[in-house]
C-alpha cells in the first residue's frame, strides 16, 4: 500500500510543478502583453500595483476568484460547465512533453510531438461547447468561426511540423532536440519555409491578431466567452496563454533547438527561445487589424495548405538525395 | 433544407456600433438579410431647446451635437445668425474661424480613420496613435477657450476671444508634426496588406445612390461627386485659400477612408494659409447682443461628416420660433443598409465605421 502511495508522489509533484508554472507563466503573459501593447500605443501600461504593475495579474486574479457566477437563463447548464475545463486541460496536459531541458521533462514519450498536436486539438471542442452552451448569438457565431478556423489551420500546421519530424526521424520531443545539435532547424531554407507557416498557424490556432475572428471584439463583442465571467472567464483566459506558451514553446523545440544553448542551465534556453516568439506574436497582435472569415479560409486552403504539401514533397526529396 | 433567420439585436451597447446606434441586424448563417438601424438613444431634444433658449443661450448646445466637430457646428450656427441678422464678422474672425474649423475637421478625421480602423480589428494600436495627434489639438482649443470637447468659442459677429500670444507658434508646430506624422498612419494602416484587403471594394455606395440618399461630406466625395460646400458654395474665406478636393473613385469603404486621410493634409494646408494670411483687429463686431430676428433662413456649411443645416425661424422674440438642424449624419447613416445587404457581418461593422456617423448628431 505504501509503495503504490509513495511511487505517486513524484508524479504528483511534477504536476503540481507543472500547474504551477502554468499559472505564473499565464499570470506573466498577461502582465508582458499589457506591457508590450502599452509600449506600442505609447501607453504605460498597469503601473499601480507593485513596481511597474508586476502584481496587476495576481490582483486581477483575486478579483476574477471573487467575482459572481453568472449564468445565462437558458444556457444548457452541463455543456456550459464543462466548457471552460475543455478549454483548459488539455493545455496543461500538453506539458506532458513539454521539454524545458535537457533533463527537465515530465515524461518523454516516444510520440510526443504527436500527443502534443492532438492533445491540444481538443480544445476546439471547448470552445464550441461554450459557444453552444451561453445561449448567446454572439457566443454561437463566435465557436462556429472558431471550430471552422482550428480545423482549417490544423492542416499546415501538422505539414509543417511534418517537415521537422522528416528532418529529426523521430516523433519524441528529446529527440528533435538533440537532433538539432548540429544546427538548428530553421537555418535550413525548407524548414524554414515551414516555421513560417508554422508562426501564420499557429496565430490562427491560439485566436490571436490577424485571425482573432472567433473573439473580434468590434464585431462578436467577446465572441464565445462572452457569457462567461468570474473564475470560468479566468480559465479560458488561463487557457489561451497557456496555449500561446505551447505554441511557441513547440516552435522554439522544432525550430530553434529548444534548450539547446552555448552554456547550461538547458532550461534557460529553452524559456528564452520561447518567450521571444511569445513576444513577436504579441508585436503582430498589436500591430495588425483583422483578415475576414472567408479571406482566412481562402489563405488556409488555397495557400498554407499547397505550400507545406510541397515544402513536404521537397523535403522528402532532398533526404532521399543526401540519403 | 428548413432554415431560420437568425436576429442579431447589435447595439445600443456593443463595442463598434460608435455610441448607441442599435442595429437590428437579420442574418442568414453570417450574411446580413436585413438591417434596420433603430436611433433614439441620444436623443436630447436640442431642437425644442433652441426654442426656449435666446440665440446666444443657444451656442453651447451646437456644440453636442457632433460632439467630435463642436467648433464646425458653432460656426454653422453663427453663419446662419449672421445671415440671418446681416451681421458681419471681422476679418480677423473670419480668419480665426476657418483655422479653428479646419483644425477640429483634422481631430475629427483622425479618429473617424481611427476608429475605422478599430473596426477593423486594429486593436486599439491606430486609435492610440490617433488620440497622441488629437491631443495636441484639443491643447491647442484648450489655451484658446478653455474647453477640451465642447468648445462654445464662436459667436454671432465673430469669436468669443482672440488666440492667446504664441498659440499660433503651437499650431504652426503642430502642422509640421502632423505632416509627419501622416507617413505613420500610411505605414500602419494605407500601406497594410490586410487594411487593403478588408476595406477594397466593401459597401460600394454608387455616386446616384449617394445623391439620392442625401449622403454629403467625405462620404459623397469618396463615390467620385465632387461637391465641398467650401468650394462650391463659398463661406467665411474659403475662396481665398487654395485648396484641393479629393476624390475617390468607387466608393468603398477603403475610398471613404482615403478621402479622409488626403482631406485631413488639405486641412493642414488651410490652416497654414490662414495663419499666414491672418488680419489685425477685433475678433468680434461690436453690435448689439439683443437679437429679436425675423424671418426665416437656411444656411449650410461643410462639417467633417458633410453638409450641417441650420433653418432658422425668428418671429421677432428674443429665442427661435423654430429650429431644425440637418445632421449630415442621419442622411449617411441612412444608405446604410442597401449597403450591408448581403455582406458579411465582418463587413457591415467595416462599413458601418467607414461611414462615419456620430450619433449626438443624428439624435440631436
Amino acid at each position: 500500500m505504501i509503495g503504490f502511495v509513495t511511487s505517486y508522489i513524484p508524479l504528483l509533484l511534477k504536476g503540481l510543478a507543472v500547474l504551477g508554472f502554468i499559472a505564473l507563466s499565464a499570470m506573466f503573459l498577461i502582465w508582458l502583453e499589457r506591457k508590450i501593447s502599452a509600449k506600442i500605443q505609447n501607453r504605460l501600461g498597469p503601473m499601480m500595483t507593485g513596481p511597474h504593475g508586476a502584481f496587476q495579474s495576481v490582483a486581477d486574479t483575486v478579483k476574477l476568484l471573487l467575482k459572481e457566477n453568472i449564468m445565462p437563463t437558458g444556457a444548457d447548464t452541463t455543456i456550459w460547465w464543462l466548457a471552460p475545463f475543455f478549454v483548459t486541460v488539455p493545455a496543461v496536459v500538453a506539458f506532458l512533453c513539454m521539454p524545458f531541458g535537457s533533463h527537465f521533462i515530465v515524461h518523454d514519450l516516444n510520440v510526443g510531438i504527436l500527443f502534443i498536436c492532438s492533445i491540444t486539438s481538443i480544445s476546439v471542442i471547448g470552445v464550441f461547447m461554450a459557444g453552444w452552451g451561453s445561449n448567446n448569438k454572439y457566443s454561437l457565431l463566435g465557436g462556429m468561426r472558431s471550430a471552422a478556423q482550428i480545423v482549417s489551420y490544423e492542416v499546415p500546421l501538422l505539414l509543417s511540423v511534418l517537415v521537422v519530424i522528416m528532418e529529426s526521424g523521430t516523433l519524441s520531443m528529446q529527440g528533435i532536440v538533440r537532433a538539432q545539435e548540429l544546427g538548428w532547424f530553421f537555418l535550413k531554407p525548407n524548414v524554414f519555409i515551414a516555421f513560417v507557416i508554422y508562426l501564420i498557424s499557429a496565430t490562427a490556432e491560439t485566436n490571436r491578431v490577424p485571425f482573432d475572428i472567433p473573439e473580434a471584439e468590434s464585431e462578436l463583442v467577446a465572441g464565445y466567452h462572452t457569457e462567461y465571467s468570474g473564475m470560468k472567464f479566468a480559465m479560458f483566459f488561463v487557457a489561451e496563454y497557456t496555449n500561446l506558451f505551447i505554441v511557441s514553446a513547440v516552435a522554439a523545440t522544432l525550430f530553434l533547438g529548444g534548450w539547446l544553448g552555448p552554456f547550461r542551465p538547458s532550461m534557460f534556453w529553452f524559456l528564452l527561445k520561447a518567450y521571444t516568439i511569445i513576444a513577436f506574436l504579441m508585436w503582430i497582435r498589436w500591430t495588425l487589424p483583422r483578415v475576414r472569415m472567408d479571406q482566412m479560409m481562402g489563405f488556409a486552403w488555397k495557400f498554407l495548405v499547397p505550400v507545406s504539401l510541397v515544402n513536404v514533397l521537397v523535403t522528402g526529396w532532398l533526404l532521399v538525395v543526401k540519403g | 433544407m428548413d432554415y431560420e433567420e437568425l436576429i442579431i439585436n447589435m447595439g445600443p451597447q456593443h463595442p463598434s456600433t460608435h455610441g448607441v446606434l442599435y442595429l437590428e441586424l437579420k442574418l442568414d448563417g453570417e450574411i446580413v438579410v436585413d438591417c434596420r438601424p433603430n436611433i433614439g438613444y441620444l436623443h436630447r431634444s436640442i431642437e425644442k431647446i433652441a426654442e426656449n433658449r435666446t440665440f446666444v443661450q443657444f451656442m453651447p448646445f451646437t456644440d453636442r451635437l457632433d460632439y467630435l466637430a463642436s467648433m464646425n457646428n458653432n460656426l454653422g450656427f453663427c453663419l446662419t445668425m449672421e445671415k440671418l441678422l446681416q451681421i458681419e464678422a471681422p476679418a480677423r474672425a473670419q480668419y480665426l474661424r476657418v483655422i479653428m474649423a479646419e483644425l477640429n475637421r483634422v481631430a475629427s478625421h483622425l479618429f473617424a480613420v481611427s476608429t475605422f480602423a478599430q473596426d477593423l480589428g486594429a486593436y486599439a494600436t491606430p486609435l492610440f496613435y490617433a488620440l497622441r495627434d488629437r491631443e495636441k489639438i484639443v491643447q491647442i482649443f484648450d489655451q484658446i477657450c478653455g474647453q477640451r470637447l465642447t468648445y462654445n468659442y464662436m459667436r454671432i459677429g465673430g469669436v468669443s476671444a482672440d488666440i492667446p500670444v504664441g498659440v499660433d507658434q503651437l499650431i504652426r508646430d503642430f502642422i509640421i508634426y502632423e505632416r509627419q506624422m501622416m507617413a505613420e498612419y500610411d505605414d500602419l494602416l494605407t500601406n497594410n496588406v490586410i487594411f487593403r484587403a478588408r476595406s477594397k471594394m466593401i459597401g460600394v455606395l454608387s455616386k446616384e445612390s449617394a445623391i439620392d440618399h442625401g449622403v454629403t461630406g467625405p462620404n459623397l466625395r469618396a463615390s467620385g461627386f465632387k461637391w465641398d460646400l467650401r468650394k462650391d458654395e463659398p463661406y467665411l474665406m474659403y475662396d481665398q485659400f487654395d485648396f484641393n478636393v479629393p476624390v475617390g473613385k468607387n466608393g468603398d469603404s477603403w475610398d471613404r477612408y482615403n478621402v479622409r486621410m488626403l482631406e485631413i493634409m488639405e486641412s493642414l494646408k488651410i490652416i497654414e494659409q490662414a495663419l499666414n494670411g491672418l488680419p489685425e483687429g477685433d475678433p468680434v463686431a461690436k453690435i448689439n447682443k439683443a437679437y429679436r430676428p425675423t424671418g426665416e433662413i437656411y444656411v449650410r456649411t461643410e462639417n467633417p461628416r458633410g453638409e450641417l443645416g441650420f433653418y432658422v425661424v425668428g418671429d421677432g422674440n428674443p429665442f427661435p420660433y423654430r429650429l431644425k438642424i440637418r445632421a449630415p449624419s442621419f442622411s449617411n447613416l441612412s444608405v446604410l443598409t442597401s449597403l450591408i445587404r448581403g455582406l458579411n457581418i465582418s463587413d457591415a461593422v467595416c462599413v458601418l465605421g467607414s461611414l462615419d456617423v456620430v450619433m449626438g448628431e443624428i439624435d440631436r
